[in-house]
């Protein structure tokens, strides 16, 4: 030991020892299979198959096919979609709990519901919630007399999107609710109050206290909820398996059903390629923003 | 020893192999003699009726006191086996025999365990393998057979016979245009007919495939090249279609394999395709529903011959098995009479064996209306028909290509020719070079 200490007394040596451990594990875990991902996305490989190189084949055909086409913009309408639901839902439900009101401890626990309890699960209650023959909307709408039939909620292209988009939404709430909670306890009363006594409006406090203190946690919440709900797979996976006809297939269930399902392996994996521009830009702004946080 | 004298027998011809097979399956002991210490792993999927596992794992347990070879059986959801399956052709290791689904083993020929003797012994014994059995079972690139045919979970027209009756129809039409009639006065007496649009890997392909067929419709040529949905009997199947859809129950676009057993027993449908497991449960829970209900294979349009597809199981043997002789027995034996017979009768038809000896199995006439699901497997043609099975074929199926081709048509309110323009451009990418 005594020798080596002078050896370890070195920083470039002591630092790269200390990081080695995190480097196997983001290189072994992460990087490595991401490679071996992007890579497979340049070959003809189909499960029984390992393939030969293609080159840029796959991406060639995809852009051309409608389907990729379809849900590349059934993926961007779902994430721009839920964003701003789950982003303005989120808040104001936080700005709700963090009043003081009898049982308000209980309530915060509740809401958490959606978020602990496993997708697979809640997506399973919302495919019964759609369902076309026994979904309770359409059973409490008729006998109330609104409506004369079933709603035929995943069975039609859009309405299908949009329920999706609802279940997201749903899910997708607690985390703004928490993230915000927790903002808004950080934000001093003192300037609350500073602003009340001269006179502002509830609106003015908002807008040009709370808002703005809140702006950089918004921009990290918005864009890790992006990441979450761009690649989402289990809700779409389990209520309508992309259907009707590739309706409502996002990128993560489309690679799924055509490198898993269907075995050709290299195809999913350049499916799975599109979305990494877009990740890694959301990725970037993530470092970005945390970066920017005092 | 036995091994080595039953090759050198093969070997002088075929008529004096099948007079030893058949002497060889008629014994009680081994036919193929198990590796000494062998023990064996099966994946499976898991039962859709109890009756299934309860007769599989009391089988298993026979033979493992006739061999004393250990078997370890998982059962996993159906529609996981083909990518566990994949998981282990790719990696040479896992499960030794697997009971994969339609042409999984066709995927990796290579990879698999020349079978032949098991087939062509079980299939002299017992009164030969159906023609989709074989297609399924055998090898046309390796020459011989890399899978032994299990059976398939037929799927018949099941229906409700007074409604059936109200709509001015005494017997169950048996072609499609008179199919048509019956969906139209059954809607007009509020009873409309439902058939899955959904992505239901069972309900939703089975009965699109039908509909292709019957008019003489397939994806593709004989040649497993030239794609041939865009032609004019596939365009007929899909106008077809839109006809029928019309006289659909609402929501049959987001069917999965489920709805329709649900919506039927609720009696908001009046007639479905689905396997006996409809019946089943309703003699269970609702005996007045079950009393109604009756089965029919599926109308013959204008090719003139059934043309009916059923989710296809059979069993195969990976190269990677340390203990081949001991997996070919244990097929051997599962799919023998005295094992079978008691294990598709307990399962009350929900699987039809790939055998035709099994037709004559009490099970298809003690209740005549399971009489329809006995001859299933002779009605079906394989998936991908009229190409072969194989890697192309397994990705049109999963990737719901004729499926949602219709879906396209009918829910999505596209023309027949944009709908099938739409199905041929994947299959052209699909069955490329």
């Amino acid at each position: 030991m005594a020798r080596l200490s002078p050896v370890l007394d070195r920083t470039p040596v002591l630092a790269t020892l200390l990081l080695l451990p995190a480097a196997v594990l983001v290189g072994g875990l992460l990087a490595f299979p991401l490679t071996l991902g992007v890579l497979l996305g340049f070959k003809d490989a189909t499960i029984g198959d390992p393939g030969s190189f293609i080159g840029l084949e796959n991406y060639r055909y995809l852009i051309t096919d409608p389907v990729l086409r379809l849900t590349a913009l059934n993926t961007g309408l779902y994430t721009l979609v839920t964003l701003v639901f789950k982003l303005a839902l989120g808040l104001a439900l936080a700005l709700l709990l963090n009043q003081r009101f009898a049982g308000y401890r209980f309530w915060r626990s509740v809401l958490l519901l959606p978020y602990v309890v496993p997708t697979v699960l809640s997506a399973f209650a919302w495919w019964w919630i759609f369902d076309p023959q026994f979904s309770f909307i359409s059973w409490a709408l008729v006998k109330a007399g609104l409506l004369h039939h079933n709603l035929d909620f995943l069975g039609t292209p859009w309405l299908a999107r949009g329920s999706l988009m609802v279940a997201n939404v749903w899910r997708g709430i607690p985390f703004f609710t928490v993230g915000y909670l927790a903002g808004l306890q950080a934000i001093p009363k003192e300037l609350h109050e500073a602003a009340q006594i001269d006179g502002a409006s509830a609106g003015q406090i908002f807008w040009q206290i709370t808002w703005v203190l809140l702006l950089p946690l918004t921009t990290i919440l918005t864009i890790f909820s992006a990441i979450f709900t761009f690649t989402d797979f289990q809700l779409v996976w389990t209520i309508t398996r992309g259907g009707p006809a590739n309706a409502t297939h996002l990128f993560v269930t489309l690679a799924y059903q055509r490198a898993i399902a269907g075995g050709a392996m290299g195809e999913g994996a350049a499916i799975a390629g599109f979305t990494l521009p877009f990740l890694a830009v959301l990725a970037w702004a993530a470092l970005d923003a945390l970066r920017r946080q005092p | 020893m036995r091994k080595i004298r039953r090759r050198t027998v093969l070997g002088w011809g075929l008529g004096m192999a099948a007079g030893t097979a058949l002497a060889q399956a008629g014994r009680s002991e081994p036919v193929f003699k198990p590796e000494k210490d062998a023990s064996l792993r099966l994946l499976r999927w898991s039962g859709f009726v109890k009756s299934d596992e309860e007769l599989w794992n009391a089988n298993t347990k026979k033979f493992t006191e006739a061999t004393s070879v250990p078997v370890a059986v998982e059962y996993i959801t159906w529609e996981d086996v083909r990518p566990k399956a994949a998981l282990a052709a790719n990696l040479g290791t896992g499960p030794d025999i697997i009971m994969g689904w339609y042409d999984d083993p066709h995927i990796y020929p290579q990879k698999l365990v020349d079978v032949s003797d098991v087939a062509e012994g079980l299939g002299k014994q017992l009164g030969g393998w159906y023609d989709v059995a074989r297609t399924y079972g055998y090898s046309e690139r390796m020459k011989h057979w890399i899978a032994v045919p299990v059976g398939g979970t037929v799927e018949c027209l099941t229906y409700r016979t007074s409604w059936v009756k109200e709509a001015g129809f005494d017997q169950f039409p048996k072609d499609p245009a008179a199919l048509l009639k019956l969906a139209k006065a059954l809607k007009a007496k509020e009873h409309p007919v439902g058939f899955a649009l959904g992505h239901a890997v069972g309900d939703g392909n089975n009965w699109t495939h039908w509909l292709l067929w019957t008019f003489g419709g397939k994806a593709v040529e004989k040649d497993n090249k030239t794609i041939a949905i865009a032609q004019k009997p596939a365009l007929d199947a899909l106008e077809y279609a839109k006809e029928l859809y019309p006289q659909m129950a609402p929501g049959v676009g987001s069917w999965l394999d489920p709805n329709n057993n649900r919506a039927f027993l609720a009696g908001e449908v009046s007639v479905t395709n689905n396997g006996i497991s409809i019946y089943y449960s309703a003699k269970k829970d609702f005996p007045r529903i079950a009393e109604d209900i009756n089965h029919s294979p599926f109308p013959i349009g204008p090719v003139g011959r059934p043309t009916e597809l059923a989710n296809f199981t059979q069993a195969f043997i990976f190269k990677h098995c340390r203990f081949p002789n001991a997996a070919k027995e244990y097929i051997r034996f599962m799919l023998s009479a005295d094992q079978a017979g008691p294990w598709v009768d307990a399962m009350n038809g929900y699987v039809t064996p790939a055998l035709k000896k099994y037709q004559e199995l009490p099970v298809w006439t003690k209740d005549p209306k399971a009489t329809p699901f006995r001859d299933g497997i002779a009605r079906m043609l394989h998936n991908g028909y009229a190409g072969a099975p194989g890697q192309q074929a397994a990705a049109a199926l999963a990737e719901f290509i004729v499926l949602d081709m219709f879906a396209d048509a009918t829910v999505n309110g596209m023309s027949a020719k944009d709908a099938a323009a739409r199905a041929e451009n994947r299959l052209r990418r699909i069955y490329r070079g």
